[in-house]
Parts: structure tokens; C-alpha cells; sequence
């Protein structure tokens, strides 16, 4: 592991960038490239790298480096990468509070308690797992109720398992991936239950972690109570009908030691929220330009923080234009105003970013409401792109060309997937 | 062990009977079943200090209500816990309930509660926007306080200890006879089953939702206790200064109704339901939550389910009467202090004065040490300091330097002052230190404090547990594979293994 820190912190950088994990250490090395040269990365763990240190499966970098690597071997490479072009890292840090004129206030073992001031400040922070306080599961509060990637942490970083006999709730890509990692340390992995009637990973996860190892995959399924004084002993599970009220009459338990949770994600927007940023109600993270700036000036954000992904690839090249925004801000360069609004229409629940400008070329990343195939993606009236099939689990990306919008003079565009051959409704 | 008084029970009563008790010359001990103290009724409750006017006069509750609430500003300067007086409103929806305040309000001037007031539509609009503008007239009242009672807890049973009261944990009444010199118990190590004997001159039942179990195993029962169980909901930080001050509907005859109750950290609870239980039914439900947001909708309908971040439910230990079965009991030398339901909290500090009078009556002598320190040493809390402060603690101690908790700001200075003050579970850092309190739920912290017990106490991780029991939080790697087991190849700081 290669993490130089920095001898003497300095009391002003350029660019200072919360977080090191994939989206942190892009945007860090964004800003490199466009000219910015004191550019610091803080995070809150012993090493950098974030939550792909403990992600020891494959299956990133397929599409940024061209690859298949583990999480470990993504992060050493981003580390590295942020290494040569002279970033500095400080782990074991943690940024306390930033105020709107981008003064940070960082604690860490190191260096002990200072304020440090930033010509741009770049937010990437990642997002944190919803756990089941969130849901309000019924039932006692014994321990073994854990989320997905706590038990991630258990057992690829501590060496431990969270127990022996282990029920999962939701199908988001973490719980997926924690069944088979269990299965392969010898526990017995019961099943998944997924209140929805499709799953919330990607599909390969599905494949891959549940059907080449026969662990059940209960759609339309969730837990109705958790039982256990100290530990739990067993879960009730019930299927749902559509308005996703349990049908109890169905009911059934399951004997087991351990819940783990995996209902999705929330970014991790405590400094947000301290600047007063604007939100998307939607993704629930900061509103951002084309740019990825946030709605202060210098403030810019990228990665799990703005909104979930599903590959980390992406977090890595939104994120490097995170920080080539920061790094222009910084060393006084000014960004076009956007001048093209994209409205989230049918079957689209947001994008992101939801602004961009004529003049570049614009990547555009979508989630859309339910699974739809096979299904057309129109961009208002300019674009239109048969897709074989959409998922929720997985991200839509959007390439928007100059090209698309020579011609167009109106101030937004409606993004829709409808069904192959059905017109867009108005 | 011969003592002169043993206090069954370490809730907030027995807590706060023990530390009374350190005040004078004698022995004293309390017999806890749980790993700490305060880790039943008194951790699961609102934490609020009621104000002193809703009690009915002639009662205890109502009575002690009033004494108590003014003994909590002395114990929370001495004892450090978090202790705000924040005010109430009780609400009234329709002219009956205005009459019913006016009930209230004139009770409590009789009583001598201060700062009581009657508001109308127009001030409580200014003074709480987000409150229901159905609600007719509020009566507010200035003493009403919040306090982290778990924290009240701990910080009692330190100040008793420190003054030499002896606490034993994991110890389960299992007996308890009369004898010539006073009564032998005998314990039962929670755990290992191992058979313990104390005697005492005296006993103090404080023993909540059992206490007629333990009076009945001396003769001293004639009483039952039931348990009603109440539903609390925390809500995310977000929703701090939603409301500014405890909110309740108007009181029925039989109960308090659903609240909003900002807690001491400024976190909204919304809660408790009441429903008769077993005694062992922490369960959440479907149907409480339901209840609770509905409840506090009706007070103010700007609350979600969605910002829920924790639930829990507690029991409260009632009595055939629901009043506090307090005093002398038909057996000499054997004290009640049961049938403690809300207001109990609020009376501890005067449940605790009630006993010693009753043990004093049945012939305990009150000698006041002269070296009774009534303070404890203050703990450090990081995220409360002013900027200075925060440095010059930092550059002393890089401890405190370091972040454990992020939702709640807790650094590891904190949390191994917790474990030197008597932390040994999950829970007891939790209630101590806040930390894995907040909004992510321990997500991040957990493994930050599995290790940090595991450093200072040289406690394996897989003996780490939430709260004591069986409740552990990790278990040995399975071998796979052939391979030897895991405590063999894994290095105690916990690096990481590629498997595939």
C-alpha cells in the first residue's frame, strides 16, 4: 500500500477534496490536470482507497481501465495515480465543518486540530447504508441485525464472520454480494428477501452471487418481525401484496442468527448540509452544474454523495470532471453557464447532471422508476436510442453530443423511456 | 459481604437510592442482573423531567413529581449528564380539553410550579410554527426539562461508586430470607450460574418490573406488577428545532397520550404508546408505529415515518393501584421504592429521599461522611467544545484528535473514557458516549469500538457484545477449505485477507 502523507499540512491548497475513496481520489487528480497545484485529500481512515478496500470480490474497472480488477486492486491503482501527480493524502483525518467561503475545519491524529482554507472544495463523501431503524422493522432489537456492508467489513478486513446462519433483506448489489462471500467462508445463507417484485442489484450480481450457489431469491418478499432477546434466533418473512402489505395469513419463519440489510444507500451529506447546499429531493444529494458545482461557488461534488452508482467506473469519470471543474475554478478559469435544462419525464427519476450547455459533450446518468423492455430513450425531440431492456438496479447512461442539439434554442429537454414503438405521450 | 444496605436493582431509582446512601457512614451495595446499570426500564423511556403541574394532587406521583423536578439542576451540575429545562405545551383541540387545562394549570398553581401560562393560537404560532393549527390553547410549563436518562443512570451509579458503594453486576436475586442480623440473599452470577451469597442489614427493592417477585421471596409482596409497554420513535437530526419543546396532547384520565419530545441531543422522539405486555415484550410493532405518528401528527402534522432513524420500545413496572408502592413494607428492614411509572424519573432524586427516611424509621443510623464528593470528574465531550478548547485538548491528548463517530462527533478519547469509567458493551459506549446514536446507526462506529474495547481491555472481538449475554457481534472465521482457523492467520490489528 502506497499512502504518502503530507509532512506539514499547508494552511491554504488550491483544491481540497473530502473523501479518498474512487470519487475523491479522481476528482483530486482532476484538478492536477487542469493546473491546480496544491491539491489535498482528506479521509477519515487509516488508508485511502474507501469502501473498495473492503470490497476483495471482482468486477471493477471494466469500463475505466479497460479491465477486470478487485476493489482493492482499483483503489491501489487510483492511489497510485493521485501519488505521481503529487496529491497529498491525509488519512485518519476528518473535516469537522466548511464554511461558504471554503475554510475547513479538519481534526486529525497527525496534525491535531486546524482550519484550512481552499480555492475550491470538492465533496465526496460517498453515501452511508440505510439501516433498519430506517424501515422500522417490528420486532426485538437483539444483535445480529447488521447491515450489508458492516458485515463486509467484518470479514474481509477483520477476518470474523458476522454468524452462522444468515438471512439477507433487500437485493441491493452489497447484500448480493455478501451472500456468496459468506458461502464461501462456510455459512449458510438462507435467502434474500426483496420487497419489490424485481431485484434491486445488478443482474450479474444475481447470477453470479445467488443462482451459482442455489440461495433463494424471494421477490415480493420482506421481514415482518425479528425475533431474539439477545441474538436473533429467527426472522418472519411474509410476501407482500401490491401496495406492499404484508399477507400475514402467509407468513413463515426463518431460523437463523443473523439479518443482514442491504436497502440501499443514502449519500453521506452531513458538509452539505452544514453549507446549506440545495438538494435534489430525488437523489437526495446536491444539486450540480454540468460542472458537478454545487450551488456554491467553488463547492463542487462527485460520486455517491450527488447520487447512487452502480459501478464505481463511472463514480471515477464523473468525478475526474468533478475535479477538473474545481481546478478550473481555482486557478480562476470560469465555466460556461449551462443553458439546457433535462427534465426527468416517463420512467426516468432523475439525471444527473441536470444541467448542461450546448457547447460540450455531456455524459448523463439516469435511473429510471421500474424495468422496462424492450424500450426507447428520447431525449425532447432531438435524440432517440432503442434500448434492449432498463432496470432500476442499473445506471442509463446518456451520451449528449453537440451534435444532438445543433438547431435547438429551447431552454429544456423532457428525457423519457417508454415501450419500443409507443409515441411519447404528451 | 455483610452490608448494611443492599439496593436491588440498578435502574435509575436503585442508581439514585445508592448514591443517596453514599452520603453517610455505612455499606452499601447494589445488585444488578444486568452487564451495567440503567439498561432496562430507565435506558427505554422519553427522558423527560415532567414539570410538576400534571400529577393529581393527593398522590405520590403527583406529589414526588414536583419535589423531584427540583432536585435535578444540583444533581446535573454535580453528575455532568445532559439536563435541559426546555418547557411543555399541553395542547387542547376543542373547549372541553381548555377546560381541562385550566384543571391542570390551577393545580399545579397550587402546587407552587412557577412560570405556568396559558397561550393562545397567536402565540404558539410564533413560538412553535410547526404545531398543529387546530390546537385551540396551550398550557406551557417552563420546568419541564429533558435528560438522557441513561446517562442520569451511569453517572449516579459512578458517584455512588466513587463514594464507596460496591456494585455487583450480572447478579440475579434468586432468594432472600429473613434472619436474626438482618436478610441473606442469594445471587446467581448471570452467565456462568454460579451461586453468590450477600447479607445485609437492610434491603431496598428497587427491582422495577420484578419487585414483586423479590418482595414475595421475603413475604413482603401483597402487590403485582404489570408491565405497559410504550413505542418510542427516534427521527433524524435533520428535524432539530422542529419543535422546541416537549408537546402533549391533552391527558386523559388514564394517560399522557403520544408526545413530541425534543430529546436533550435535540434529536425528535415521538412516543410512547401504551399497551399492557409481558414482562419480557420489547418488541416494536406495525401497529405502535402506526399509533405514535399518528399521535404526533395530530400535534404536528409536518412529521414523517420517513425520518425515523431508531425505535425501541420500554416497559413501565405498574402497580395494582398505579401509584408508586413506596416506603416501609410489612417486613422490617425491607423497603419498596416499586411501582415506578412515569412520573418516576422525574421523582428519582425524591424516591431516593422518601427511602432513606423509610430506612432510617426502621432503625438505619445516618451518619454523613465528611469526605462525601459529590462531584464526578467531568467528561470530555468533544463536539461541545468551543474551537480553543477542541485544540488545546488535541494537542494534549491526539486522542481526542481522532474521529470514531461521525453522525454523533465522538472521538476515541471519549470512547476510552468510557471504557475506563466502566464501559463493557456496545450499549453502555452507546449510552455514554452517543456514540452509533446517530443517523447511521452505528454503521461506521461499530468496528471502531469493537477494537477500541479490544485494545483496552485486551478483550477478544468475538467476545465484544451489544449488551452482555448472548447478544455477541462477531463470531471465529469458519475453517474453509483445510485451512486452520481464523484466530491462527489473522493479525490481531485485523489486515486484510485476499480470498476469493
Amino acid at each position: 500500500m502506497i499512502a504518502a502523507k503530507p509532512a506539514q499540512l499547508q494552511p491554504r491548497y488550491d483544491v481540497v477534496v473530502v473523501g479518498a475513496g474512487p470519487a475523491g481520489l479522481a476528482a483530486a487528480l482532476g484538478a492536477r490536470e487542469t493546473g491546480a497545484e496544491r491539491v489535498l485529500v482528506i479521509d477519515r481512515e487509516p488508508e485511502p482507497g474507501g469502501i473498495l478496500q473492503q470490497c476483495i470480490h471482482p468486477g471493477f474497472g471494466l469500463h475505466h481501465f479497460g479491465e477486470e480488477l478487485t476493489g482493492p486492486e482499483y483503489a491501489q491503482r487510483t492511489i497510485e495515480q493521485a501519488l505521481e501527480h503529487d496529491v497529498d493524502v491525509l488519512s485518519g483525518a476528518y473535516v469537522l465543518d466548511v464554511s461558504p467561503d471554503r475554510r475547513l475545519k479538519v481534526t486529525s491524529r497527525d496534525h491535531g486540530l486546524a482550519y484550512l482554507d481552499a480555492g475550491a472544495v470538492v465533496l465526496a463523501m460517498g453515501a452511508r447504508e440505510r439501516t433498519r431503524g430506517a424501515i422500522r422493522i417490528p420486532g426485538e432489537r437483539p444483535s445480529g441485525v447488521m447491515t450489508a456492508g458492516f458485515a463486509q467489513k467484518l470479514v474481509n478486513l477483520g477476518g470474523l464472520l458476522p454468524g452462522k446462519r444468515v438471512a439477507i433483506l433487500g437485493s441491493g448489489d452489497i447484500g448480493l454480494i455478501m451472500a456468496r462471500r459468506l458461502v464461501l467462508e462456510g455459512v449458510e445463507v438462507l435467502g434474500v428477501f426483496e420487497i419489490m417484485p424485481h431485484a434491486n442489484g445488478l443482474n450479474r450480481n444475481i447470477v453470479q452471487c445467488l443462482h451459482d450457489y442455489d440461495i433463494p431469491l424471494h421477490l415480493s418478499t420482506t421481514v415482518v418481525h425479528i425475533h431474539g432477546r439477545e441474538r436473533v434466533d429467527r426472522v418472519t418473512v411474509a410476501p407482500v401484496d401490491a401496495a406492499f402489505k404484508p399477507r400475514m395469513a402467509e407468513a413463515w419463519d426463518v431460523p437463523c442468527d443473523t439479518l443482514l440489510v442491504s436497502i440501499g444507500l443514502i449519500p453521506d451529506n452531513e458538509l452539505a448540509h452544514r453549507l446549506g447546499l440545495r438538494l435534489d429531493p430525488v437523489t437526495t444529494g446536491p444539486v450540480v452544474t454540468s460542472t458537478m458545482e454545487t450551488s456554491r461557488d467553488g463547492v463542487f461534488a462527485c460520486g455517491n454523495v450527488v447520487h447512487i452508482h452502480d459501478l464505481v467506473d463511472y463514480v471515477s469519470q464523473e468525478s475526474l470532471l468533478a475535479g477538473r471543474g474545481a481546478g478550473a475554478f481555482a486557478t480562476g478559469a470560469a465555466a460556461r453557464p449551462d443553458n439546457v435544462r433535462l427534465t426527468p419525464g416517463l420512467n426516468v427519476r432523475y439525471c444527473v447532471p441536470p444541467t448542461i450547455t450546448t457547447e460540450r459533450e455531456h455524459t448523463v446518468y439516469m435511473r429510471v422508476t421500474k424495468p422496462m423492455a424492450p424500450c426507447t430513450l428520447r431525449l425532447g425531440d432531438v435524440y432517440e436510442r432503442p434500448l434492449r431492456y432498463v432496470f432500476p438496479g442499473e445506471m442509463l447512461t446518456l451520451k449528449v453530443r453537440p451534435r444532438f442539439l445543433e438547431g435547438f434554442h429551447g431552454g429544456s429537454l423532457r428525457v423519457d423511456v417508454v415501450p419500443r414503438g409507443e409515441a411519447t405521450p404528451i | 459481604m455483610r452490608y448494611d444496605v443492599a439496593v436491588i436493582g440498578g435502574g435509575v431509582i436503585g442508581c439514585a437510592i445508592a448514591r443517596e446512601l453514599s452520603r453517610y457512614r455505612l455499606r452499601a451495595v447494589v445488585i444488578e442482573r444486568e452487564c451495567e446499570v440503567g439498561l432496562g426500564t430507565s435506558k427505554a423511556n422519553s427522558g423527560i423531567i415532567h414539570a410538576g403541574h400534571h400529577g393529581a394532587e393527593g398522590t405520590l406521583k403527583g406529589e414526588l413529581e414536583w419535589r423531584g423536578n427540583q432536585m435535578w439542576d444540583a444533581l446535573a451540575h454535580d453528575l455532568h449528564f445532559g439536563f435541559k429545562r426546555v418547557g411543555d405545551l399541553t395542547c387542547a383541540f376543542d373547549e372541553e380539553q381548555r377546560a381541562t387545562l385550566r384543571r391542570i394549570l390551577e393545580q399545579g398553581q397550587r402546587r407552587g410550579v412557577p412560570g405556568l401560562e396559558l397561550w393562545g393560537p397567536e402565540r404558539l404560532r410564533r413560538e412553535e410554527p410547526n404545531l398543529s393549527h387546530e390546537i385551540v390553547e396551550a398550557l406551557y410549563g417552563p420546568t419541564a426539562g429533558v435528560v438522557n436518562p441513561y446517562e442520569a443512570c451511569f453517572m449516579l451509579a459512578e458517584s455512588a461508586v466513587l463514594n464507596g458503594v460496591d456494585l455487583l453486576l450480572e447478579r440475579a436475586v434468586r432468594g432472600i430470607r429473613r434472619g436474626e442480623h438482618g436478610f441473606d440473599i442469594d445471587v446467581e452470577v448471570t452467565g456462568t450460574g454460579a451461586q453468590e451469597h450477600v447479607r445485609s442489614r437492610f434491603v431496598v427493592n428497587a427491582a422495577g418490573l420484578f419487585a414483586d417477585d423479590i418482595a414475595a421471596m421475603v413475604g413482603a409482596g401483597g402487590f403485582t406488577i404489570r408491565a405497559r409497554k410504550g413505542e418510542e420513535y427516534l427521527l433524524d437530526k435533520r428535524l432539530i428545532g422542529f419543535v422546541k419543546r416537549i408537546v402533549f396532547p391533552c391527558p386523559t384520565p388514564t394517560s399522557k397520550g403520544i408526545l413530541i419530545i425534543p430529546t436533550y441531543d435535540g434529536t425528535l422522539m415521538v412516543g410512547p404508546t401504551a399497551v399492557w405486555a409481558e414482562k419480557d415484550d420489547l418488541t416494536t410493532t406495525a401497529a405502535g408505529s402506526a399509533e405514535a405518528f399518528a399521535g404526533a401528527r395530530k400535534l404536528a402534522p409536518g412529521i414523517s415515518e420517513a425520518d425515523t432513524i431508531a425505535e425501541f420500545a420500554g416497559l413501565r413496572a405498574v402497580s395494582d393501584a398505579e401509584e408508586f408502592v413506596l416506603g416501609p413494607s410489612r417486613v422490617a428492614g425491607f423497603v419498596l421504592a416499586a411501582g415506578m411509572q412515569s412520573p418516576a424519573l422525574t421523582a428519582a432524586p425524591a424516591v431516593a429521599t422518601a427511602v432513606l427516611e423509610a430506612l432510617r424509621d426502621d432503625g438505619l443510623e445516618l451518619v454523613a461522611k465528611d469526605d462525601f464528593e459529590a462531584r464526578v470528574p467531568e467528561p470530555v465531550r468533544f463536539a461541545e467544545l468551543s474551537y480553543a478548547e477542541q485544540r488545546s485538548l488535541v494537542a494534549r491528548d491526539p486522542a481526542y484528535a481522532r474521529l470514531v463517530c461521525r453522525c454523533e462527533i465522538v472521538t476515541e478519547g471519549e470512547v476510552r473514557d468510557a471504557i475506563d469509567r466502566g464501559a463493557r458493551t456496545l450499549d453502555g459506549l452507546k449510552f455514554r458516549t452517543r456514540v452509533g446514536m446517530g443517523r447511521c446507526q452505528g454503521g461506521f462506529c461499530t468496528w471502531n469500538c469493537m477494537e477500541l474495547l479490544h485494545r483496552r481491555l485486551g478483550m477478544p472481538l468475538t467476545a465484544v457484545t451489544k449488551r452482555g449475554g448472548d447478544s455477541w457481534i462477531a463470531c471465529e472465521r469458519l475453517p474453509v477449505h483445510g485451512q486452520a482457523p481464523a484466530a491462527e492467520r489473522v493479525s490481531a490489528g485485523g489486515s486484510a485477507e485476499a480470498t476469493p
